[in-house]
């Protein structure tokens, strides 16, 4: 018999209690590079809708977790990805669709300075709704948890979202919905683990 | 959909392997007990959302950035502990190398001890040792850096568990969908068939994957010794016969 010789995906571990060294060390008081990585996701005026995003990462006890490192991927207002792999067009250029947060120190809430993402296709062709992918590591998660942030003032186009009419158990969906909380601020905490435990993705 | 002669559209990217990669509720490592998602995870095939990713340049990085001995250390100055450069490449399941790639790494100091105000442990900080560094793949893949082999550490799980030796990635591909971290370890260290955090991966052929080796050809003699760790991360499936919509 032949062999196929693809390679195996390195396995995961878990981020640890000192991620924040690694992936920001000038949060944790570690002064080098000049600043950290993802602090900001607009490099000058940008197109669109300003918005900033906060939330918390709670345990399966409700405990919110200070050892998290959250980062948020998303299109511009246009749905274009400042990246290398996006053909559809030039995406704002004072836009890095980046963003990564430790969380606050205290009360471990994350923010994001970003902007409303506009709509992407799916593969298929049809739309999906504008969201953000959202990628969680922490101290106790084996694998980085991916999920999508959504927003509660998109119902025409979640109610037609691929992957929003896709989850069997569709009083999960609102664990996907960012929500207004004030003018341009939005609301999206995460739960690791009991009755709102947030979807999250293989992918 | 008509089929001629050109070269393979890249697809998607390939499932993860759930089945090699750890579960999210591992007993054994108690904090993962209520961190542990419950349900089952929402498969779906990569969308564009996980196909793109920031692009970081060369650019960015400083003369030290992938130094450890001297990123943090007074000038004149060098961290202490055995001198080490750790090398390899960052490949896809496809066996190509990953160029471009941004690797950060983070780890404790000779004597096992974290720059970090949580951090308990009672061994010495060394202040000329940050204990966090990053660099970026170059063409085929490759990486290097230099550090001081890192101390094992205790730490509050079992009344008396100690961490291998080990160092700490983070890895960003072409695709978020990509995103991973994990840890290196040292061949040869006793501590691996005990530790609760390296046995949530579920095989032997598992742990091996995260095992540098010594490699002599790559040491700096009467310097540094070497230490060999390749990283891969997820592929594309590569395809004349990709589903897509006329037009796309
Ligand atoms: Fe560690």
């Amino acid at each position: 018999m032949q062999r196929l010789d693809y390679l195996r995906e390195s396995p995961s571990q878990t981020a640890g209690p000192y991620v924040h060294i690694g992936c920001t060390p000038n949060f944790t008081g570690i002064e080098i590079f000049g600043g950290d990585l993802g602090t900001s996701m607009k490099t000058g005026p940008v197109q669109g809708e300003e918005i900033t995003i906060r939330g918390t990462v709670f345990d399966g006890t409700g405990t919110p977790l200070r050892d998290a490192m959250i980062e948020i991927w998303q299109p511009d207002a246009a749905g274009l990805f400042p990246s290398a792999n996006e053909t559809r067009g030039t995406a704002d250029p004072n836009f890095t669709g980046w963003g990564r947060s430790p969380g606050d120190m205290v009360t471990g809430e994350f923010t994001f300075e970003t902007v409303k993402p506009g709509a992407v296709p799916y593969p298929d062709g049809r739309m999906q709704a504008p969201h953000i992918t959202a990628w969680i590591v922490a101290r106790g998660i084996n694998i980085g948890l991916h999920t999508r942030i959504y927003f509660a003032d998109e119902e025409a186009a979640n109610a037609t979202d691929p992957i929003l009419t896709r989850l069997e158990h569709q009083n999960r969906v609102p664990t996907l919905l960012a929500r207004k909380e004030a003018d341009g601020v939005y609301r999206f905490d995460i739960h690791l683990q009991g009755p709102n435990e947030t979807v999250f993705f293989d992918i | 959909m008509s089929l001629v002669n050109t070269p393979p559209r890249t697809g998607g990217f390939i499932p993860r392997d759930r089945s090699w990669q750890p579960d999210a509720l591992t007993p054994q490592y108690k904090t993962s007990v209520r961190r542990s998602p419950q349900s089952a995870l929402l498969s779906f095939p990569s969308t564009l959302s996980e196909e793109t990713s920031p692009v970081f340049g060369h650019a960015m990085l400083g003369e030290l950035d992938n130094d450890l001995i001297l990123n943090y250390a007074k000038p004149g100055e060098s961290a202490i502990g055995p001198r080490i450069i750790v090398h390899g490449r960052v490949l896809d399941e496809n066996g190509r190398g990953v160029p471009g790639a941004l690797v950060e790494f983070w780890q404790a100091n000779a004597g096992g001890r974290y720059r970090h105000k949580k951090e308990s442990y009672q061994a010495a900080l060394d202040p000329n040792f940050g204990g966090c560094g990053r660099t970026i793949t170059g063409e085929d893949g490759s990486y290097e850096f230099r550090t001081i082999y890192p101390g094992p550490y205790p730490w509050p799980n079992g009344m008396n568990d100690w961490r291998p030796a080990h160092i700490h990635f983070s890895l960003f591909g072409h695709g978020f969908a990509q995103r991973l971290i994990t840890q290196m370890y040292f061949e040869g260290d006793p501590h691996i068939p005990l530790c609760p955090i390296l046995s949530t991966v579920k095989s032997q052929e598992a742990i091996d994957a995260l095992t540098a080796l010594l490699d002599m050809n790559r040491t700096v003699p009467m310097d540094s010794r070497a230490f060999k760790f390749d990283m891969v991360l997820r592929g594309r499936r590569q395809t004349y016969f990709e589903n897509r919509t006329e037009g796309l």
